[in-house]
């Protein structure tokens, strides 16, 4: 699916001026934490949904990042905004190391590493408390008590994410990338050096992971290991995200993001308080029901399974066939 | 000394158990290829089973294994039937397709028991549970030994049925070379269905076994969903003698770091010789010890 | 005689106890079409394998333009000139055609626009022209070999390494692949070919070498190793 280029100034303009219309702290909150899972969702689908290496890890990154910009305010003194400036390299250069150990695997067996390393991660930010502060975490002073810094500031870094990945797909190292998911033997055997562009495409996906955390730690104003390292609600939230919105593709993240983001919310507020107390405990309930009902009925997606949708909605047949390789 | 020994002990009894665990989850790696991140949400499903059982009926949890074994059957079966299998026909980008749906089903069978048991602690203890053995200084936990010793005659039944039934031939067969398994009229789908439906029973009957020693509430099955696939790794991927030996691997070693280094560090432990193994012994230990 | 082209000194590769490919030696000239036959299973693909690094070398080496080969990983065998196609072909299955011959095309250049113009110019040469944009995934198969060969010619290599290109091909598309083997040949890319059809073996080859078995029966012009004993046992069997 191609967005033409008047969608996305309607998105740019409508994004930027959501704050000043809605006027709600509640729904401005909603949509900062959607920017922050478009940024996770995307970097995951690079190295995902682009490149074919599942990661089950990304909490690593996100929780790095966070920690980085936490220790900056509570060990180095200075103010947690400069995580913003490290969390994101620092993320990258952990994510070097790890492919570098990681990457010497193919497959499903990535896979279970990815979930190693990050149970690790998250096991040593619990019993490291010297530095970490332990399962106490983090708790800092929020820089402004109105939404709006925050709302814009997540935007620039959805956006810049995400374009950031659109000129990185149409660069040789997209074609590179691809080329290593659909066929790492053939990739190889056409002069790609398959561990590099792994790990070129994990630097750039951990950087934007990294930034995100950075973001929350300032933004939320507390962390601790089983939120930014957690499995299933970094990680597997993920994971979630880019095959509900869809993998391979741009714009499938960032629209599964806000629609897990969505939903989430509405469950745990039981239907904005319309629905019994009990509904809320179901959030993630109906997210696993989702997963299995995307896999089994759109395998790439939303988005990437776009032109399926449509057709059932106008049930016209003869209309070609939904490819979601290349889409940008 | 003692206190060494007695680690090592009580490790190699819950290696057993663990063992129970790795070969399920071996059994269903070598056969679809795929990893089960749905598990250890199995092994937990059984467990609340046992624990209704007890609970409302008074079964005792070692008889309750004749009720937990064959639903877990017929659920595992089921689960393959009607959500893993169509996967194969789906043209999608991910290969991991049927992993990321083992994450699902996992998701649904965790939720599924904190909707019906909430996410306190349960736990079951017949009378007998506090009792120990004795061997010198050494004390045996009697639950443990029991534990132990079914999961051994279950191991035992397990390879005699692998190794002499028609049907554990085929699922052999299967696991070694899927293509000419094919060929020689093995219906592929029906021997997925069926061990899919045997690595769940047998992760069930590590449940039950455990719940007399162990505590119980939903989340418990993500973490033995990664103490699975540990033990599969350091058995080597398929080998189900490679999976005892792993289990017992994983036990002693869980076991002496929780004595000697520290408790939170314990599954820890796990992970990093999972990785250790992943990346420097691929084929698990199966390629040391040539079994 | 000054270092060949391309050369292979006692090559030996075991598989477990299994010799596959027993101190095989022969040398390729520039310029020239080698052909390498023998019977099913005697270790022609697994050659391939060894020269452009896919699988360790376990006695032996492989010499190019004065490089041993010797333990170089596979993309950098491609950098260093030798480009091979797959008998079971790989097509990068959701890209086009002219997206897979650009993935090629970037071996040598970073620019995008550089290796579309590449890739455009090698679809040209080999007749894929009209199928630029079409997925590579619904192909015939007579299109994924060709892509095979775009794809591997794109490297811009100087030795390639063609394994069964032409099985499974109508005789029509057969001729067309020969048409294009000596064009590849003209344009200056030194070939060697493992080939089943004797038919386009006999046609398009310069010299040939028979092994079995992982070892040498032969070495020579087509109809020297044609006529061989050995090659003729061989190939129908010795009851």
């Amino acid at each position: 699916m191609k967005a033409p280029r008047w969608h996305i100034v309607v998105i740019v303009a409508a994004a930027l001026a959501f704050p000043l219309i809605v006027r709600s702290d509640y729904y401005v909150h909603m949509f900062i934490l959607a920017l922050l899972w478009v940024v996770i969702g995307s970097s995951w689908n690079l190295l995902a949904g682009y490149t074919g290496q599942v990661s089950f890890g990304h909490a690593i990154f996100f929780g790095i990042g966070a920690y980085t910009a936490g220790l900056c305010a509570t060990k180095l003194g200075i103010s947690a905004w400069w995580g913003m400036l490290l969390g994101g390299p620092i993320a990258s250069l952990i994510g070097l190391v790890i492919g570098w150990i990681c990457f010497r695997l193919r497959g499903p067996y990535f896979a279970l590493a990815t979930i190693a390393v990050g149970e690790i991660f998250r096991l040593a930010a619990v019993v490291w408390r010297s530095l970490t502060g332990g399962m106490q975490g983090i708790l800092l002073m929020q820089s402004f008590r109105s939404k709006l810094p925050y709302y814009y500031l997540a935007l620039a870094i959805a956006f810049g994410c995400i374009y950031a990945i659109h000129r990185v797909m149409r660069s040789k190292w997209g074609y590179y990338f691809i080329a290593i998911r659909e066929d790492q033997d053939a990739a190889e055997s056409m002069g790609v050096n398959a561990f590099r562009y792994k790990s070129l495409s994990l630097v750039v996906s951990s950087f934007f992971t990294g930034l995100a955390g950075a973001f929350y730690m300032n933004y939320m104003a507390f962390i601790d290991p089983e939120v930014v390292f957690s499995l299933h609600h970094i990680s597997i939230m993920a994971i979630l995200v880019g095959i509900i919105g869809g993998v391979g593709t741009l714009w499938g993240p960032p629209l599964g993001a806000f629609i897990m983001v969505f939903l989430q919310e509405t469950f745990r507020s039981s239907f904005f308080g319309l629905g019994p107390r009990w509904v809320s405990e179901l959030h993630v309930l109906v997210f696993g029901l989702l997963v299995i009902f995307v896999i089994l009925y759109m395998a790439n997606g939303i988005v990437g399974d776009w032109d399926k949708i449509r057709r059932l909605g106008s049930s016209k047949a003869g209309a070609a066939s939904a490819s979601a390789g290349k889409g940008s | 000394m003692a206190v060494f020994i007695q680690t090592v002990v009580a490790g190699i009894l819950m290696g057993g158990i663990y063992a129970l665990v790795g070969i399920g989850m071996t059994l269903i790696m070598g056969v679809m290829k795929i990893i089960n991140l749905a598990h250890g949400q199995l092994m937990m499903v059984a467990m609340y089973i046992t624990y209704v059982l007890y609970e409302y009926l008074h079964l005792d949890p070692y008889v309750a294994l004749l009720v937990t074994m064959p639903a877990l059957f017929v659920l595992g079966s089921l689960l393959q039937r009607y959500l893993l299998n169509p996967l194969i026909k789906v043209e999608s980008i991910l290969p991991e397709n049927q992993v990321l749906m083992t994450v699902g089903i996992g998701m649904v069978l965790t939720e599924l028991a904190r909707l019906i048991f909430h996410s306190d602690y349960k736990s079951v203890r017949p009378p007998y549970t506090s009792m120990s053995l004795y061997a010198g200084s050494i004390a045996f936990n009697l639950p443990m030994v029991i534990a132990f010793g079914i999961a051994v005659l279950l191991t035992i039944g397990l390879f005699i049925f692998l190794l002499k039934t028609d049907v554990g031939k085929s699922v052999r067969a299967t696991a070694q070379n899927k293509e000419a398994a094919l060929l020689l009229g093995v219906n592929a789908e029906r021997i997925t269905v069926f061990t899919y439906g045997l690595g769940a029973a047998l992760v069930a009957a590590a449940g039950t076994l455990l719940l007399p020693i162990y505590y119980l509430f939903p989340d418990l099955g993500g973490a033995f969903t990664l103490k699975a696939f540990v033990i599969t790794i350091l058995g080597g991927l398929g080998s189900t003698v490679g999976a005892i030996v792993g289990g017992v691997v994983l036990g002693v070693s869980e076991s002496l770091g929780a004595t000697y280094i520290s408790m939170a560090l314990k599954d820890a432990v796990g992970m990093v010789i999972f990785l250790l193994v992943l990346i420097f012994l691929p084929g698990g230990l199966k390629r040391l010890t040539k079994i | 005689m000054s270092t060949p082209f391309f050369e292979s000194h006692e090559l030996t590769k075991d598989f477990g106890g299994l010799r596959a490919v027993n101190e095989l030696s022969f040398h390729v000239n520039e310029g020239e079409i080698f052909g390498l036959i023998g019977p099913n299973g005697s270790g022609k693909t697994t050659v391939f394998n060894l020269i452009n690094g896919y699988y360790p070398i376990t006695s032996g080496h492989i010499r190019f333009q004065g490089h041993t080969l010797n333990g170089l990983p596979t993309w950098k065998i491609c950098k260093l000139g030798i480009g091979r196609t797959f008998q079971v072909v790989k097509p990068l299955r959701r890209m086009t055609v002219l997206e897979n011959v650009m993935t090629a095309a970037f071996n040598h250049t970073e620019s995008v626009v550089k290796s579309r113009d590449k890739a455009l110019g090698v679809l040209e040469f080999c007749g894929l022209a009209d199928k630029k944009d079409a997925s590579a995934k619904g192909l015939p198969l007579g299109d994924r070999k060709r892509l095979e060969i775009a794809r591997a010619l794109a490297t811009d290599p100087k030795l390639l390494l063609l394994d069964e290109t032409m099985a499974g091909l109508t005789p029509q598309e057969q001729a067309e692949g020969v048409a294009l083997i000596r064009k590849i040949r003209d344009s200056g890319v030194t070939i060697i070919i493992v080939e089943h059809i004797m038919r386009v073996i006999m046609s398009v080859c310069d010299r040939l070498l028979c092994i079995n078995y992982g070892q040498r029966i032969a070495e020579g012009t087509p109809e020297e190793v044609a006529n061989h004993p050995a090659v003729i046992e061989a190939y129908l069997g010795k009851d």
